[in-house]
């Protein structure tokens, strides 16, 4: 990267967005609040005013309709994006994602296209309680058909979105709101990066391992990447020296980066901001335990939200969301290490 | 035209729910300034506050029982007031205390009160689906009960809406549909979301009657709600009524609101509709200004008790979170 340019993540993908609909009259964006306030977390920012409202379109608080309709726009050969405020807000129009966006492509045998992205807003932290602070990453990645992303930075994000973009197929873009760089929401150090202005397109698929280490392996996304990087640089004050791997994408997943890892140095820690049971992080330690048992030298662990709904109320918020600390002390007890 | 007694009950509740929004209004802000941040301060996350709703609470409500039952919104504490609900619970529930309406765990938007029959959801129109089913129950087990379903103007154009009014208007269920119709949909005005202009007429495709409450009328939203729940309670099925009203603060605090005309919410507090309300029942010779001042003051004293306990109540142990998952 030769730019000096720090962008924020929301800033990543406004910029993509822009790039692709500057080079493909194809692309255009619709969904609620994404024109003259540019979305409730900036993902559409500065988009109507550079291409108007024809491609950049506010609807009514109707998803099923224009979801719906993102999926025949795509099929007619357009490539919308379109925006799902909040993730929680799926329950209205999951018929539009998960049976025609995610199948028309098989029920087609491969004939139909259907470039469409769906953008959404994830993650708590932050007090809003059980309808507005969820990530459901796994509801989406269980779901056949659907490629599903979720960046940890902005300079993920642009290339994430660009490749989403440029996909056939449908794309789960999940951005969460506390790494956006909002002036009204804290943002961790390490959301907003260095930014290329040319466009650029990252692989789907491809884990990045962010801090290399021999002791342990430490596996996360989005928001969780950033308390995985405190916690191992709290370790290493310790003398623990842990690996980081962000995932970036759930679908499609890279497990030989993890495996790869965890046969190196033989323990592993997954965290994530999802519900615990039938989630990433089983799908992750089923990965390697499948790949070779014998791997692990002390039984995998793994942090995520146990199973009840988002608490409104922040002690008990930040008691079932993951931390830097929890994981640490998870890393600990894997090496069995008293805290 | 309302007894004197409704006269006073209504007056009260506009200017307790008022009060109840400015007085969270600047709590809210504890915390979160020079550098606002959602997160921070007594009153975290989001916030919508309805204050120039209050004709909607008060006109509609001032003809239930408790065994009535509301669904409301996301912008709900001016219909819970009205509705009955315990004011020291939900203020407790809005500061995250254990002492809340649900210890905590549901906040402002989840505000849930079975001894009243109250509950609110932050899911755009996914109350009236439930009101149709209390509805159904009642009718189901002979009760002249009713049930009522605020929604917003944006929630119109939702499926689970007018799914809604069709089963209603198909099984003549005793429920009213009461559109909020504050003008915006967080930052779309309406006419940039709803093909038509007054929602009301959509009750025809129901085969319900419609009603239009121009200008925020308390008095007007009186009679048209009070017609509305006597043919629910003689079974004579649901009723539409869409009341313009207005949205004095933001979607939500701290909402920039750089999309509103310059202008215009200093155009609507000059039409105020509790300072409306109080002068017609005071010129009528209804109510004295005495008897008034009398109200207002009772409301402003329950409404500073129920912060007052919120404040001095215990947060939740975290473990707490753990419980009350299943029945």
């Amino acid at each position: 990267m030769s730019s000096n340019r720090i962008m924020t993540v929301s800033r990543a993908i406004s910029e993509a967005i822009a790039q692709e609909m500057r080079s493909d009259p194809n692309v255009f964006v619709m969904g609620e609040d994404i024109g003259a306030y540019g979305g409730i977390f900036g993902a559409t920012s500065g988009l109507l005013g550079e291409f108007g409202d024809a491609r950049v379109r506010d609807t009514p608080i109707s998803e099923t309709a224009f979801i719906g309709a993102g999926v025949g726009a795509a099929m007619a050969g357009m490539r919308p994006i379109v925006e799902l405020m909040f993730v929680d807000f799926f329950g209205v129009c999951m018929d539009a994602i998960y049976n025609l966006a995610a199948k028309n492509i098989y029920f087609s045998g491969g004939n139909c296209k259907v470039p469409m992205v769906i953008m959404m807003a994830t993650g708590g932290g932050y007090s809003d309680a059980g309808q507005h602070s969820q990530t459901l990453h796994a509801t989406f990645a269980h779901l056949p058909g659907l490629k599903v992303v979720a960046p940890s930075n902005a300079y993920d994000a642009k290339g994430l979105m660009t490749a989403a973009i440029r996909d056939d197929g449908p794309v789960i873009f999940m951005f969460h709101k506390g790494l956006q760089g909002l002036a009204w929401m804290a943002s961790p150090e390490g959301a907003a990066t260095e930014l290329p202005e040319e466009s650029y397109a990252l692989p789907f698929g491809e884990a990045k391992i962010l801090r290399p280490g021999k002791d342990i392996t430490i596996v996360a996304i989005s928001m969780m990447v950033h308390h995985a990087l405190e916690a191992a640089n709290a370790l290493a004050r310790d003398g623990i020296d842990a690996e980081v791997i962000d995932l970036r994408t759930l679908v499609p997943l890279d497990r030989k980066t993890v495996i790869k890892s965890v046969a190196k140095t033989g323990r592993l820690v997954v965290v994530d901001e999802d519900y615990k049971s039938f989630g990433l992080t089983a799908e992750i330690i089923t990965s390697v335990a499948e790949e070779n048992p014998s791997y692990f030298k002390s039984p995998p662990r793994r942090l995520a939200v146990p199973d009840v709904p988002i608490p409104y109320s922040r002690p008990m918020e930040q008691f079932v969301l993951p931390d830097a600390a929890d994981i640490a002390a998870a890393v600990r007890a894997s090496l069995g290490k008293a805290a | 035209m309302p007894s004197k007694s409704q006269f006073l009950w209504m007056y009260e509740v506009m200017e307790k729910a008022r009060y109840y929004e400015d007085t969270i209004a600047v709590a809210y802000m504890e915390g979160k300034q020079p550098k606002f941040d959602i997160g921070a301060g007594p009153l975290p996350g989001e916030m919508h506050l309805a204050a120039g709703q209050e004709p909607c609470a008060a006109g509609v409500c001032v003809h239930l029982r408790a065994d009535d039952t509301v669904t409301a919104t996301h912008r709900p504490h001016h219909v819970a007031i009205a509705k009955g609900v315990d004011l020291n619970k939900m203020t407790a529930e809005i500061f995250g205390k254990k002492a809340g309406l649900a210890g905590g765990r549901g906040g402002h938007m989840h505000l849930l009160d079975p001894a009243v029959n109250f509950a609110c959801s932050g899911i755009v129109a996914q109350g009236a689906g439930p009101a149709v089913g209390a509805a159904l129950a009642a009718k189901l087990r002979g009760t002249d009960a009713v049930a009522v379903s605020y929604v917003g103007d944006g929630a119109a154009n939702q499926g689970g809406f007018l799914e809604s009014l069709n089963l209603a208007g198909l099984w003549k269920l005793p429920v009213i549909f009461v559109i909020e119709d504050n003008a915006w949909g967080i930052s779309v005005p309406k006419a940039k979301s709803t093909a038509i202009a007054d929602n009301s007429l959509r009750a025809a495709g129901y085969a319900m009657p419609g009603f239009h409450v121009a200008d925020n009328d308390t008095l007007k939203l009186f009679d048209v709600a009070g017609d509305a729940v006597a043919r629910a309670r003689a079974g004579n099925g649901p009723t539409l009524i869409e009341v313009e009203t207005y949205r004095y603060y933001g979607h939500f605090q701290g909402d920039p609101e750089t999309y509103r005309p310059k202008g215009e919410v200093a155009a609507l507090k000059a039409k105020d509709p509790i300072a409306r309300f109080r002068k017609a029942m005071i010129d009528r010779k209804e109510v004295t200004a005495a008897e008034a001042d009398a109200a207002l003051a009772r409301a402003k004293a329950a409404v500073d008790e129920a912060f007052v306990f919120a404040r001095k109540a215990a947060y939740p142990a975290p473990e707490e979170a753990l419980t009350h998952v299943f029945a």
